[in-house]
């Protein structure tokens, strides 16, 4: 019989109301008294010094109430970024400095130059038409591989060069790494693009600042993953606010994929100019600003080496990467394509000698960050496709080559810095097999020669390390925060539970899933728990929802925190039915003496905390409320197995896909409605990213794909009906949950697939084409057909 | 955008009256000229709306057999009205989606004349006649490169009359990213000759492909295409296509129309 | 600045506005009904779906002007008179067509238009219709589900554990 509440059920989701209905509270629809609105001069070159700018005219403007450029931000600090990678040398990571606005030079199109607080967002934005920025162009600086040659321009004329840091990854290995290359059987290279990409929530980021000044209180309302993580970078490094001072409020938020996780400088600019001017201040991204002003995700360019034995056992791995910082790091730009990218570089093998060599660049682009996946799917996908590649050339079945190499046994750990600590990959392979139905494939693709196309199947398995993470251990890499989450539990005097967790929800549902778990804990109506989260001013700490850790991380500790409140609940129910502590029983929201018929309910010993007229005062506190940190163990490791049937039209080199299959394997499953609705939107950006997404900059470092007039979102005819299946469950084994994150599996797992399956489309078209880079736009596909 | 004043005509005469003004400027459905605005692209001091105006609305066919339909009418009502000129009506009903369709209108998208738009494909494959407040204009002289017409300052199109084909078919390449052609190709079958127009691939905007207009004339089948190839050179280069990728577009899709026209259908988008 | 006055959800309202103001403008500043979003400033995403003398119009792409006299529904005009969720709005809970909810406006609105078009519409009809509205969140699959549901068609129940 299916679940209908609790872990496990699919209850409607209890957000899904006011979000139907036109009622949720997005920060554009904040709007506070008096307030005003601010418009940016963006710079339109990818890289000039500012000689100065004239803001006499605007500053005249109607409505205008205060011009700002960089001089008012002397003195105030620079955007920080959140994690300190280490070199191959031992030495740190160039670090430039990011002003709120540009100070000197700006260095990407959209780069902030003044702003225009004005009563009107019309007007500020007349008015900054009337600013006279003089800015004297320099050189772009736009391929990375350009970049980090000997006397090229530099993006930060105080550092030494456009190199960020160049990082080995085991270094210890580099030597045995290259002995086992020159000493293969046979080596596979592949060199690739992992394309640049723009998140894009359909919610384009607005932040509104406001300032008491009677109290010294300052509120930031933004469009934020991490609301306390924005009052931290903001107030201590950027504002010099205290945070008793700063309360930071992320309402709904339409969306995230990453780009809502950083510190931008507008929210800085909103609070700043908020407390400046005395009045509440405005900013509302149009979505032509995002696409400048959103860090990007992706951007690699990479040559990976895999080398086999004689009987096609993978014995090395040897990856060169280039990373795109764009013009200044971003909060958690340098950790992507280090420990977030090379950790995950074993994948579902177990290869002895792997050598990872990464490359970050600055340069006159906007920067580059976290992306759903983040770093995970670059690998999933340099290492998917050698693989493939490995196939084709040996002449063996790609699956049967990942079988044969495939990790079986558990505990693993990688030559690359984790330990796996559950997974069973051919169980995921072989379902994957069932629900795709790859028996049926020749037959359908018989049907596709005989409408004049070239059917292809692509498959690849993935893993992924997520539920981020062990602060001990994100410390040692370079983590200048602890990744614990939080969770206060309060249960109310008549028996209802507010449940404060510092996991922002934006799309996932937290305020249905996380009920179902204190619920099935306790034993009561899901009903009775209501989930806050997204202020900081009602949820003591949190570091937020990125890297598939809400559940991992923050269900567990509010796992935790439910497990005191329900170590305490028994010791009033002891008292209250004058049995011992350590007979009490809860179940079904009953509290019972075992091997009695006494009981009591949950709503009278919580009534008892709250009115404690026959309360044991001199044993326990009176209310019941508990508070829980968590720091997990490890990280988690969801893995799984896709395949993606597409056809290729040969005459125009159009790619459809037909038919897209994913068996994960997330360990267990709270609420497996939203799990699989996290998967289908993972499996349409990984999609996206294959076929159709591309964040493009010319050699002057304009931007081409500006809007959605040029940057192809995934639309609902662009994708097929997902067979998803998440049956095989190997629970991890180091949280309470046993659950592993479902969030960016889909993202990762899926560029491969939807690569390995056109290749296959061409060739069974008898093209010998190995590779294509992403997007297989049908210009790129038809292109790779000339000739091949 | 920048401030403007609105006028609301109820009819072709006051719409001329009002487009008088110096920086007037015509507002059809606005699915073109409202993102324009607000890119701050463009700086009318007025904009007239021919929203209002009756006479300019709706289908219907005139004493020589054409399909005559009002300047403001929009694509929505033109794929509902124009069944008996099925090739029309379908490419009227996959411009855009279905919002910018109940907005959009064929007046509208022929005085742009974007060089990606459909409807140019659609009157110049037909041989259309453009009729506004003071002139007819035959769709060979109307067009005049990308986002150029034979329109004066302040005409307006209240009309555009489509001679129908025996055979016609529209076949469509879109552009992933802004969903408009980035090559199509209008063929059309007439008793005298045959017709094709292709949008989407030439810098000068729409244009007549003469060379498979006379192959097709003499055999009206995919085949007679074969061998036949546009100048790489004249064509748009972007990030979604190169040159010569729409050179060759363009022969795929005109024989595809052909195909098409022949067999009876419509037209095909490459949008599912 | 000029007089406008229409009917929004059924109920006349009035204001001034500028020759600019868009309709969305109008909704969300002046009447104060921010269920109507922006997502875009292209005309691509959809967000701002409302229906217009019963056509399904994006609201970012008229004035509101252009809208005198014409009656408005929003997604606020979408619920049952108890209150209760629309027929639409209620399959898109029941089959998780939503996420963070930023295109859903949206999306109902396009669906309640496509359904009075075409009361059974195809899998394929769906996804052809919503070309101009984006979902970044759902991959669309779940959306189709509900608008097949809302049209009465039967659809997969959304997954459970077995207890």
């Amino acid at each position: 019989m299916p679940k209908d509440s609790g872990i496990g059920a699919s209850p409607k989701r209890r957000e899904d109301v006011r979000f139907l209905t036109g009622r949720g509270q997005y920060t554009d629809d904040i709007n506070i008294n008096g307030q005003l609105y601010v418009h940016f001069l963006r710079s339109d070159m990818a890289h000039a010094t500012i000689n100065g700018i004239d803001t006499s005219e605007a500053e005249g403007m109607p409505g205008v109430v205060r011009v700002f450029t960089g001089a008012d931000f002397e003195g105030v600090g620079s955007i920080p970024c959140g994690w300190q990678v280490t070199d191959r040398h031992g030495e740190p990571m160039q670090e430039p400095a990011h002003p709120v606005l540009a100070q000197g030079k700006v260095r990407h199109v959209g780069d902030p130059i003044a702003a225009v607080v004005a009563e009107t967002y019309a007007q500020a934005r007349d008015a900054a038409e009337a600013l006279v920025p003089d800015l004297e162009e320099l050189p772009a600086v736009i391929d990375m591989k350009d970049a980090v040659k000997d006397g090229t321009t530099k993006v930060h004329d105080d550092l030494t060069s456009n190199l960020c840091y160049d990082w080995g990854f085991v270094e210890e290995n580099r030597d045995a790494v290259a002995k086992a290359m020159d000493e293969a059987a046979h080596v596979t290279t592949l060199e690739l693009v992992n394309n640049r990409l723009v998140a894009n929530p359909m919610e384009p980021r607005v932040a509104v600042g406001d300032y008491n000044p009677g109290t010294d209180d300052h509120t930031l309302y933004t469009t934020s993953q991490n609301p306390h993580v924005i009052r931290l970078l903001m107030g201590a490094f950027v504002l010099g606010i205290p945070e008793h001072k700063l309360r930071v409020v992320a309402p709904d938020v339409g969306g995230g994929f990453g780009t809502k996780i950083f510190h931008y400088a507008e929210e800085a600019f909103v609070t700043f100019a908020a407390k400046q001017i005395g009045r509440p201040v405005k900013w509302t991204a149009s979505r032509s600003e995002a696409f400048m002003s959103d860090a990007h995700g992706r951007d690699h360019v990479t040559k990976i080496e895999l080398a086999l034995d004689a009987e096609n056992n993978f014995t090395a791995i040897r990856t060169e990467t280039y990373a795109n910082m764009g013009a200044y790091l971003s909060t958690f730009a340098p950790s992507v394509p280090t420990w977030l990218h090379g950790t995950l570089m074993a994948g579902n093998y177990k290869t002895p000698l792997i050598y990872v060599n990464v490359k970050a660049v600055f340069t006159n682009t906007v920067p580059v960050d976290a992306y759903r996946g983040a770093g995970r799917p670059e690998a999933t996908f340099q290492l998917e496709r050698v693989i493939d590649k490995a196939a084709r050339e040996l002449g063996v079945d790609p699956l049967a080559l990942r079988r044969q190499n495939f990790i079986t046994e558990f505990p693993y750990a990688t030559p690359v810095a984790v330990e796996y600590d559950t997974g069973d990959y051919e169980a995921t392979l072989s379902k994957l097999e069932e629900i795709a139905d790859i028996s049926g494939f020749e037959a359908r693709r018989r049907e596709s020669e005989a409408k004049g196309k070239w059917r292809g199947l692509g498959m690849n398995c993935y893993i992924e390390a997520c539920g981020i993470a062990p602060s001990a251990l994100v410390g040692q890499l370079g983590a200048r925060a602890g990744l614990y989450e939080s969770a206060t539990v309060r249960v109310n005097a008549t028996g209802g539970l507010s449940v404060m967790t510092g996991s922002h929800s934006h799309g996932q549902g937290h305020e249905t899933s996380f009920a179902q778990v204190v619920a099935d804990m306790i034993g009561i109506d899901d009903g009775m728990v209501e989930i806050v989260h997204g202020d900081t001013s009602k949820v003591p700490m949190g570091m937020g929802t990125y890297g598939s850790r809400s559940l991992a991380v923050g269900g567990s500790a509010i796992v935790r925190a439910t497990e005191k409140i329900i170590a305490k609940a028994k010791k009033i129910a002891a008292h209250l039915m004058e049995a011992s502590e350590g007979d009490i029983e809860l179940k079904d929201g009953q509290f019972t003496v075992a091997g009695t018929d006494k009981s009591v309910a949950w709503g009278d010993v919580t009534l008892a905390a709250y009115v404690p007229h026959n309360y044991p005062l001199e044993e326990i506190e009176p209310g019941l409320e508990e508070t829980a940190f968590y720091d997990p163990a490890n990280f988690t490791y969801p893995s799984g197995a896709y395949a993606c049937e597409v056809e290729v039209d040969p005459e125009t080199g159009h790619v459809t896909i037909e038919r897209f299959a994913a068996a994960d394997d997330f360990g267990n499953v709270v609420n497996p409605m939203i799990v699989e609705g996290q998967v289908h939107g993972g499996l349409a950006q990984g999609i996206g990213q294959a076929l159709l997404e591309n964040c493009s900059y010319d050699e002057d470092g304009q931007l081409i794909s500006a809007s959605y007039m040029d940057y192809a979102m995934p639309r609902a005819d662009d994708v097929p009906m997902f067979d998803v299946d998440h049956s095989c469950q190997t629970p991890c084994t180091h949280n309470p949950l046993g659950v592993k994150g479902c969030g960016e599996a889909g993202a990762i797992g899926s560029p491969p697939a939807v690569v390995n399956a056109v290749i296959d489309a061409l060739q069974s078209g008898g093209k010998n084409v190995m590779h294509i880079d992403m997007p297989l736009s049908p210009n790129r596909v038809w292109a790779a057909m000339q000739g091949a | 955008m920048y401030a403007f004043e609105m006028e609301r005509p109820q009819t072709i005469a006051d719409a001329v009256a009002a487009l008088k003004d110096e920086d007037a400027q015509a507002l059809g459905g606005g699915q073109t000229l409202i993102p324009t605005l607000k890119q701050r692209l463009a700086m009318p001091s007025k904009l007239v709306s021919l929203h209002g105006i009756a006479q300019m609305k709706g289908v219907c066919t005139d004493d020589d057999g054409r399909i005559c339909i009002g300047g403001a009418t929009t694509h929505q009502q033109v794929s509902e009205s124009a069944g008996d000129y099925p090739a029309l009506a379908w490419l009227a009903s996959r411009i855009g989606d279905p919002a910018v369709r109940n907005r959009g209108t064929i007046g509208g998208s022929l005085a742009n004349n974007d060089p990606s738009a459909c409807y140019p494909a659609a009157a110049l494959g037909s041989g259309a006649v453009i009729v506004t407040d003071n002139r007819e204009i035959a769709a060979d002289d109307y067009f005049q490169g990308m986002f150029t017409t034979a329109l004066n300052e302040g005409e307006i199109i209240t009309e555009v009359k489509f001679p129908v084909p025996s055979h016609a078919a529209y076949m469509k390449f879109i552009q992933p990213a802004s969903r408009f052609p980035l090559v199509a190709v209008f063929v059309a079958k007439f008793d005298d000759g045959v017709r094709v127009a292709i949008t989407g691939a030439s810098e000068e905007g729409v244009f007549r492909w003469g060379e498979a207009e006379s192959a097709l004339s003499g055999n009206f089948a995919p085949e007679a295409v074969d061998g036949l190839s546009v100048d790489p050179s004249g064509m748009i280069g972007d990030l979604h296509g190169t040159k010569e990728y729409r050179a060759h577009l363009v022969g795929v899709m005109t024989k595809r129309a052909v195909k098409a026209a022949a067999a009876g259908e419509t037209g095909v988008s490459s949008a599912h | 600045m000029s007089h406008v006055s229409m009917k929004v959800n059924g109920k006349e309202v009035g204001g001034e506005v500028e020759g600019r103001t868009l309709l969305v403008d109008f909704l969300r500043e002046d009447l104060k009904m921010t269920g109507t979003h922006v997502g875009c400033d292209t005309s691509q995403c959809g967000a701002c779906v409302v229906h217009v003398d019963g056509k399904a119009v994006k609201a970012c792409t008229i004035f509101a002007l252009e809208a005198e006299g014409a009656e408005v529904t929003t997604i606020e005009g979408m619920a049952n008179a108890d209150g209760s969720l629309g027929v639409v709005q209620a399959a898109f809970q029941e089959h998780h067509g939503l996420q963070c909810g930023f295109c859903t406006p949206g999306m109902v609105m396009a669906g309640a238009a496509l359904l009075k078009e075409n009361p059974k519409p195809s899998e394929a009809e769906i996804r052809q219709y919503l070309e101009g509205n984006i979902c970044r969140c759902t991959g669309y699959h779940n959306i189709v589900k509900a608008i097949m549901a809302a049209s009465g068609q039967d659809v997969e129940p959304p997954a459970v554990a077995a207890e």
